[in-house]
């Protein structure tokens, strides 16, 4: 299907005729050691087809067992978004074929999941959108196929496909939203902070990696959009595996463009699955869902129900990290930080980072202001979300700690993130390395003094009259000729002795 | 529930039959149909005989909670986990080209 | 042969009390055996056919290290060195496991059932694997795709199914102990067409874990054999729980050895029996009928008390299981796609087929008509819109079914029945008629919808046509030492009116040509 052929409405028009209903189905891949149903490894990477057994591979005969960590991770996550637990609760299967499913069918679960009916309180622009959360269940994920043949490595085209199980059967919870109503023209907003406040969620919770760039933490983006003040929703598409904060509102935005269009010129919105494209930032068409398709879902017989006490569910509150809203709140006022600043922060994904740089031992505002100004704009500048900008919480905290020792200044410390992200050691090695130490010694300084008023006689001649401001003008010449590596406040200094 | 007698048409069986991944034949079909609408009709005589009140029995003998430590159990080998492959490749299971999408 | 020094004929008792004697070795009762196989065997063509894959070089081994063991004072069990068959449903490694399928053709898997791990560390020697109805789908054997089985009463009559092939093999002397698998009465029904003894355990009292599903939720692996005590030495062998199937029960069964010597001892005072109505035989084989009354009144004369209880659901047992079989089936039977393991068929006439083509071409020539027929059902039932009319129907009689149950044991100790309403029938004679087939399950098939334990014991021979008719004894879930306690008493009572076992009046096997 061509990618270029859709026409499109302008965002901005296309909200004043409509208003968007979102859903969110993120798929949050568990740091568990081993997998789901089995006591494979679950861990990211090995070599093809090494981390399986029978049970993973399908093989006839062999059955699964319930890892008991991931359900207590899926407890967890459930508790943390508000839901109940289920009291009592079954696997199901979920019949479909394809060759990346060992078996035929994903275990999986269906209309009993361990979770539901719970909540994220969601924060953009000051603003807080309440996103109900609908279920979240247990299920394993599926093997990794390779495409051989095609010209670009794709499905479409290839001659064959290679299938490694490794990844087959590693535990997932699929975390799934009510539609969310009411966002209108901060709709893509919306959907980014929900997929980055659960992200924190997750971390903070300490069950998986969530990273998305390794596919640990997943996000289809459903999207449907009716004609404004209808109470009636429309036929939604969902955009699958969107791997990136930033894409999930490039890709909401896209779909509000793209169904705008499609209504418009007297269309029917088709429910199909799509792919976001990073590249292009456009969505394309995948696989529609007919109505023929039937995973004829029924209770795993090889499994028994999860009947989680109350007694363990309590027991499991009790492990819940502060709440993240909450949490917020209570840093700001530690921090000192502004309503702006504060916003600013969550807004530019930095709240985490932040923390743990101030943890790390840097001043809140030197925190802030590294992550929110400098790195957040070479995040922009690589395309990278600010988490993979290449430098660590530990190592801002490490630059800003020689800043404030005087051995650099902030201007040198942007030439030490520069040292950092290309890898070149810790920061004071690259301060050693690459010579940025302030100079603050008299004898270097004072010949440096002396070379500035011997050349610039007209300046020192004013100063000398006492005019101290004109200072500053020497003072640029001496650190020019420093390459900014001058102690300035001694430089000041000298030169006033100097010219007294 | 169907409040129609239950019967299965050649065009149901063979929708059936793709549901499930198996290619009939015409003879197959003309063979198959008939004896899939008898046995359909035959079974389908439980439709009702139980109320709501009556709690399905999805496993025999009741447990609950049977769970597994999070503990790496050595698993098979490459090798072993290929042995029985029709096609391998790069240490992978080599099938045919794949149509659609994953789910 | 004389009776003295043929091996074949004894009990599994009576070989480990003559391997602990130091009479006999294993390696000498294992080649008895596996001689046995190759005089009366065959192939798909004639003979009794009960093998699909005969490991003479892996048995003979197992045999040599137990006498090794017995020499060095160090026996792992008191089976150890009593050879024995698996059905081919069990995954064994290195062993060919086809399920009696096409699909599976020349697949070795790389593990074992849980149950052929404990026959392996217990050192009894596995003479090979046995035939099948094509994944268990079958009351005859027929359903096999490597040809039938036949009853060594009468080699033109039909061994059961789906393990028509231990029944045989057993009935045959050609093993005295084997595994089989019981869903619907695949272990009860061969037994009692044959002549043999076979138990389906409570449900979750064997582990399933390496046994090829067809239903998860009616699955068990149970002991096929020509004597309770033997049976019960091997449930209480394969017996207990099994972390790696999570459906097994976690307490530990009675002691089913000592339930059966006690049984023997034929006084059965105290007991109280309940002849299931809907079962009792009315209109059923007049042999069979006969034969099971007979049985009913010598349990009267050992003490057993005996009433008649009704089950009134069982009426909608076969309807309820033939839904809920064939929908876990089709679920289970998914797998066998020709991507990871088994016969991987091109479509022909067609160029670079996709993989969803080449399944489904593996799959039409892989799969024979009873399991495409098994898979259609059970696909219609799962679908959305008709789940809770079939499916979710089905697993409602199981509740009424198993209530049946509870209340009947309010009152009895254990239920009895014929096993099955005819005797053997004649090859090929249902093999059309699924309908018909069908029916033959209604005894044995409401002991897999509820998980409780059933024993199939011989109960003599029709008069009509001279062949085996089976008395099934039922219990509530883990009593099974019931099942083996009344089958003992039935065994030694009725062994007292023939002056010997059933099976010494069948005919004696020709000798297949070699």
């Amino acid at each position: 299907m061509s990618p270029t052929t859709e026409t499109l409405v302008d965002f901005d028009e296309a909200l004043t005729r409509f208003d968007p209903a979102l859903g969110l189905e993120v798929h949050v891949e568990l740091n568990t050691a081993t997998k789901m149903f089995c006591g494979c490894p679950a861990t990211f990477g090995g070599e093809p087809n090494t981390q399986v057994c029978p049970t993973c591979l399908g093989l006839p005969g062999a059955m699964p067992a319930v890892n008991g960590k991931a359900v207590e991770a899926a407890i967890r996550i459930g508790l943390a978004l508000n839901c109940d637990i289920a009291e009592w609760c079954r696997f199901a299967r979920k019949n479909y074929f394809y060759p990346d499913m060992p078996k035929n069918f994903q275990t999986s679960q269906y209309d009993e999941p361990i979770a539901f009916d719970g909540y994220m309180d969601v924060e953009v622009d000051g603003e807080t959108f309440r996103v109900d959360i609908e279920r979240a269940h247990m299920e394993e994920d599926t093997g990794k196929s390779t495409h051989v043949g095609g010209a670009t490595g794709r499905i479409h085209g290839a001659d064959h496909s290679l299938v490694d199980y490794n990844r087959a059967g590693i535990p997932l919870i699929e975390i799934v939203t009510r539609p969310i109503l009411g966002a209108g023209a901060k709709a893509p907003a919306v959907a980014r902070a929900y997929v980055q406040q659960l992200r924190d969620l997750i971390l903070a919770l300490g069950v998986s990696e969530a990273r998305m760039d390794q596919g640990n933490l997943r996000a289809d983006v459903n999207l449907s959009l009716a004609p404004t003040g209808s109470s009636t929703l429309g036929t939604r598409s969902e955009t699958k595996n969107v791997n990136s904060f930033r894409s999930i509102e490039r890709a909401v935005r896209f779909e509000v463009s793209r169904h705008a269009a499609v209504l418009d010129g007297g269309g029917r919105v088709v429910q199909e699955t799509r792919h976001f494209h990073e590249d292009t930032g456009i969505t394309t068409s995948g696989r529609e869902k007919s109505d023929a398709e039937d995973y004829r879902y029924f209770p795993e017989p090889d499994l028994v129900p999860v009947a989680p006490s109350r007694e363990w569910v309590e027991e499991l509150r009790g492990t819940l990290p502060e709440n993240p809203t909450a949490k917020r709140t209570r840093l700001q006022g530690e921090w000192g930080f502004t309503d702006l600043e504060m916003r600013d922060t969550v807004g530019a994904g930095a709240f985490g980072l932040v923390e743990e740089t101030i943890a790390a031992g840097a001043a809140p505002q030197a925190a802030r202001k590294w992550w929110v100004a400098e790195l957040a704009r070479r995040a922009k500048d690589a395309g990278v979300e600010l988490a993979d900008v290449g430098v660590t919480p530990q190592q801002v905290a490490a630059v800003q700690a020689l800043v404030e020792a005087g051995t650099i200044n902030d201007k040198l410390a942007r030439q030490v993130f520069d040292g950092l992200v290309a890898g070149e050691g810790t920061p004071e090695e690259i301060v050693a390395a690459r010579g940025l130490a302030i100079v603050s010694d008299d004898g270097a300084l004072g010949a440096a003094v002396d070379k500035a008023i011997a050349g610039n006689p007209d300046v020192a001649q004013k100063i000398r009259d006492g005019k101290h401001a004109a200072a500053g003008a020497l003072i640029g010449v001496i650190m020019k000729e420093m390459r900014g590596q001058a102690d300035a406040g001694r430089v000041r200094e000298l030169i006033l002795e100097k010219l007294a | 529930m169907p409040d129609t007698p239950p019967s299965l048409t050649r065009e149901d069986v063979a929708h059936l039959a793709d549901l499930a991944r198996i290619d009939l034949s015409d003879a197959e079909l003309d063979h198959l149909a008939p004896q899939l609408s008898v046995i359909l009709e035959s079974v389908a005589s439980i439709q009702g005989v139980a109320g709501d009140d009556v709690p399905p029995t999805s496993h025999p003998i009741p447990m609950t909670n049977v769970f597994r430590e999070d503990v790496v159990v050595p698993g098979l080998t490459a090798e072993q986990a290929l042995a029985g492959a029709p096609a391998v490749e790069e240490q992978r299971f080599s099938v045919p080209r794949i149509l659609g999408d994953e789910q | 042969m004389s009776a003295t020094t043929d091996w074949t004929r004894r009990t599994a008792a009576e070989l480990a009390d003559a391997l602990a004697a130091g009479e006999v070795t294993s390696v000498e009762l294992t080649q008895a055996h596996l001689d046995r196989i190759a005089a009366v065997d065959g192939d798909a063509a004639s003979g009794v056919h009960a093998f699909l894959h005969v490991d003479a070089e892996g048995a003979l081994e197992q045999a040599r290290a137990s006498d090794a063991r017995r020499a060095a004072g160090a026996p792992l069990h008191p089976l150890d060195g009593v050879p024995i068959a698996v059905k081919d449903v069990l995954a064994t490694t290195g062993l060919p496991t086809t399920c009696g399928s096409r699909a599976l053709e020349g697949w070795i898997p790389p593990y074992d059932a849980t149950v052929v791990s404990k026959l392996k560390a217990a050192g009894l020697p596995i003479l090979g694997k046995t035939n099948m109805d094509e994944f268990a789908m079958g009351s005859s054997t027929e359903h096999s795709a490597y040809g039938p089985t036949r009853n060594p009463w009468d080699l033109t009559r039909i061994p059961g199914g789906s393990g028509g092939g231990s029944a045989a093999a057993v009935a045959a002397y050609e093993a005295p102990l084997a595994i089989g698998t019981d869903t619907g009465g695949s272990i009860r029904q061969p037994g009692a067409v044959t002549g043999t003894v076979g138990v389906k355990p409570t449900y979750g009292a064997v582990s399933r874990y390496g046994l090829v599903a067809l239903a998860n939720s009616l699955d068990q692996v149970g002991p096929v054999t020509r004597t309770v005590l033997d049976s019960a030495l091997l449930q209480d062998l394969i017996g207990g729980h099994d972390p790696r199937d999570s459906t097994s029960i976690p307490q530990d069964l009675p002691s089913l050895v000592e339930a059966a010597r006690q049984g023997a001892a034929g006084d059965l005072s105290g007991l109280k029996v309940g002849i299931v109505q809907e079962l009792s035989g009315e209109g059923w084989q007049p042999g069979v009928k006969a034969r099971f009354d007979e049985t009913v009144a010598l349990l009267v004369k050992a003490g057993a008390e005996v009433v008649e209880v009704s089950c009134p659901n069982i009426v909608h047992a076969i309807a309820a299981y033939y839904l809920v079989l064939p929908a876990e089936c089709s679920s289970n039977l998914a797998k066998f796609d020709a991507m990871r393991y088994g016969v991987r068929v091109l479509p022909e006439g067609v160029e670079s087929p996709s993989a969803e083509e080449v399944m489904r071409a593996s799959r039409d020539v892989g799969f024979g008509d009873e399991v495409k027929r098994r898979i259609i059902i059970g696909t219609y039932a799962l679908s959305s819109g008709y789940y809770d009319a079939y499916y979710g129907q089905a697993q409602k009689i199981r509740t009424l079914i198993s209530r049946d149950f509870a209340a009947a044991f309010e009152q009895v100790d254990v239920l009895v029945s014929p096993t099955a309403p005819t005797t053997a029938f004649k090859l090929g004679e249902k093999l059309d008629d699924p309908l018909a087939m069908y029916a033959g399950d209604l005894a044995t098939i409401p002991a897999n919808l509820a998980g409780i334990p059933g024993i199939s014991v011989p109960a003599g021979l029709a008069d009509e046509d001279g062949l085996p008719v089976g008395f099934q004894v039922l219990a509530p879930a883990m009593a099974d030492d019931r099942v083996y306690r009344v089958g003992a008493a039935v065994e030694a009572l009725l062994a007292q009116e023939w002056g010997g076992a059933l099976l010494a009046q069948a005919p004696e096997l020709e000798e297949v040509a070699r």
